[in-house]
């Protein structure tokens, strides 16, 4: 433990200070590369986590042009319920997500076997395998995109939260005074962009991999094709008799964490807020919707059904009132 | 022969009562899907707290959405079957239908973009919703307007 402890306050204590170093250009696995369009996942190892925080930084550094460089002062919005949220000061808060920093470090100390133990890891959006911010947002600004990346478009998003509403964890922040609800009503309609980690869409895009990823002395983090990374998680969580987190969760997410120690337990002692997610179970938020879908498929039939049956029964009556004249 | 003697004896007025209920409920649900209940206090109307719950308006939508679907195909059927025999439809209806039309094809492919495993382009997806909102819209101004100038859906085979 104490080892622990002295060699994870080392490296964040190194790592912090050379954060100003951008993040290098590794490429993708070949594995990855080769997938086109294939459903990529994340798998997080949370034994590897030191809390050094290399991760947030990088996330900052390279996704910075997307940050939002809000005009101020903000238009005036009605009724006056509407709260602006802004968070253009803040910048350099990283203990939780805000629209400047997509991915935090959150930290649990739970007991394990009799001992006292930290754990760190980082928390950023799941990228859902149906996410809800996609399916119910009403612009179609989320979106998912075919390697299983959910992001957000800056440039069509208005800032209603919905996305954040909807999402289990309630990952997306807003930052008011930015975006295209400007160009329309501001006064009354949109708030703003919602932000998110997007997980380096573009760096993918160029063959690279997510900041966050590349960056990590610990190699905590790896990405591949879901079903491979499915299947180390389990062959991890069999050698360590460990839990997993994120496969079955909402339905399923492409962020997949191992842990030595229960979630429920890791759930409870982590800080958990606005900005802090929690490491709740979470049902299908997606499946009542699911199944109404299938209903759809029945309906018409059943209409056609009902149609036929009333042209029938007419005919029939008609045949039988013609008769009855004869 | 006059529309008012069309051949859907027992269904006439219960079915546009319907008709017009369920795009309410339709309409609603579906504008509810956009963030103002909250805002504009309409989920603070006592009883109308559920207008806020995105996954209830939700569900609510996709049931209207079934019953719509049943019902459209009954109609055309029904159309086809003995109506185009007993009354015309009016230029507004065809207005009507081609917008109704437009709705139930977005609404179709909003419903498949929102199944697990199904990935639209980001240009599809941003369409299909505008487009989606922009027929209802387009729905809502005609059938105000057909209203005003007392257009309905049907004219007798002579008139």
């Amino acid at each position: 433990m104490t080892k622990e402890i002295s060699r994870r306050s080392f490296l964040k204590g190194g790592l912090a200070a050379a954060g100003a170093v951008a993040a290098s250009s590794l490429p993708l696995p070949a594995s990855v590369k080769a997938s086109t369009g294939e459903e990529l996942a994340t798998l997080i190892d949370i034994r590897k986590c030191i809390g050094c925080e290399a991760c947030v930084e990088a996330c900052q550094e390279v996704n910075e042009p997307k940050f939002p460089e809000p005009k101020k002062p903000f238009p005036k919005m009605y009724p006056s319920r509407v709260k602006v949220s802004d968070w253009s000061d803040d910048r350099d808060v990283t203990d939780r997500l805000t629209p400047y920093n997509w991915v935090f470090i959150q930290e649990a100390t739970v007991t394990v076997n009799g001992k006292e133990e930290t754990f760190s890891f980082p928390r950023r959006c799941m990228h859902c395998q149906n996410p809800p911010c996609a399916d119910l947002c009403p612009w179609g600004a989320a979106r998912k995109l075919r390697n299983g990346i959910t992001r957000i478009d800056a440039d069509i998003c208005l800032g209603g939260s919905k996305c954040k509403t909807v999402c289990p964890w309630h990952f997306p922040q807003r930052q008011t005074g930015v975006g295209l609800y400007l160009d329309i009503l501001p006064n009354f309609a949109g708030n703003g962009v919602m932000y998110k980690c997007d997980r380096c869409y573009n760096r993918i895009e160029k063959g690279e991999l997510p900041a966050c990823i590349d960056i990590c002395p610990e190699k905590v983090q790896k990405i591949g094709p879901r079903d491979e990374i499915i299947k180390e998680a389990h062959a991890i969580a069999k050698e360590i008799k460990g839990y997993i987190y994120g496969e079955k969760e909402n339905g399923g997410t492409n962020t997949i964490y191992v842990s030595p120690v229960p979630f429920a337990e890791l759930n409870k002692a982590i800080e958990k807020g606005p900005g802090m997610p929690d490491l709740n179970p979470v049902k299908d938020s997606m499946a009542h919707a699911d199944n109404l879908a299938k209903a759809m498929i029945i309906a018409p039939i059943a209409g056609i059904a009902a149609a036929a049956g009333k042209f029938y029964s007419t005919s029939k009556k008609l045949t039988q009132s013609e008769e009855g004249k004869k | 022969m006059k529309a008012r003697s069309y051949a859907l004896t027992t269904g006439k007025k219960w079915l546009k009562k319907f008709y017009i209920l369920l795009f309410t409920v339709l309409a609603f649900t579906g504008f509810g899907q956009m963030p103002i209940f909250k805002r504009y206090y309409i989920s603070d109307i006592p009883g109308m707290g559920w207008s806020a719950d995105f996954y209830v308006t939700h569900y609510i939508h996709y049931i209207g959405a079934i019953l719509l679907l049943g019902l459209v195909a009954y109609c055309i059927l029904d159309y086809f079957f003995t109506g185009r025999r007993e009354f015309r439809l009016t230029a507004s209806a065809y207005v009507r239908i081609l917008l109704l039309g437009g709705i139930v094809i977005t609404g179709i492919f909003r419903v498949l973009k929102n199944l697990p495993d199904v990935v639209f382009s980001p240009a599809l997806t941003l369409f299909i919703d505008i487009a989606h909102l922009g027929f209802m819209m387009f729905y809502l101004l005609a059938a105000l307007l057909f209203l005003i100038i007392k257009s309905g859906w049907t004219r007798g085979i002579d008139d």
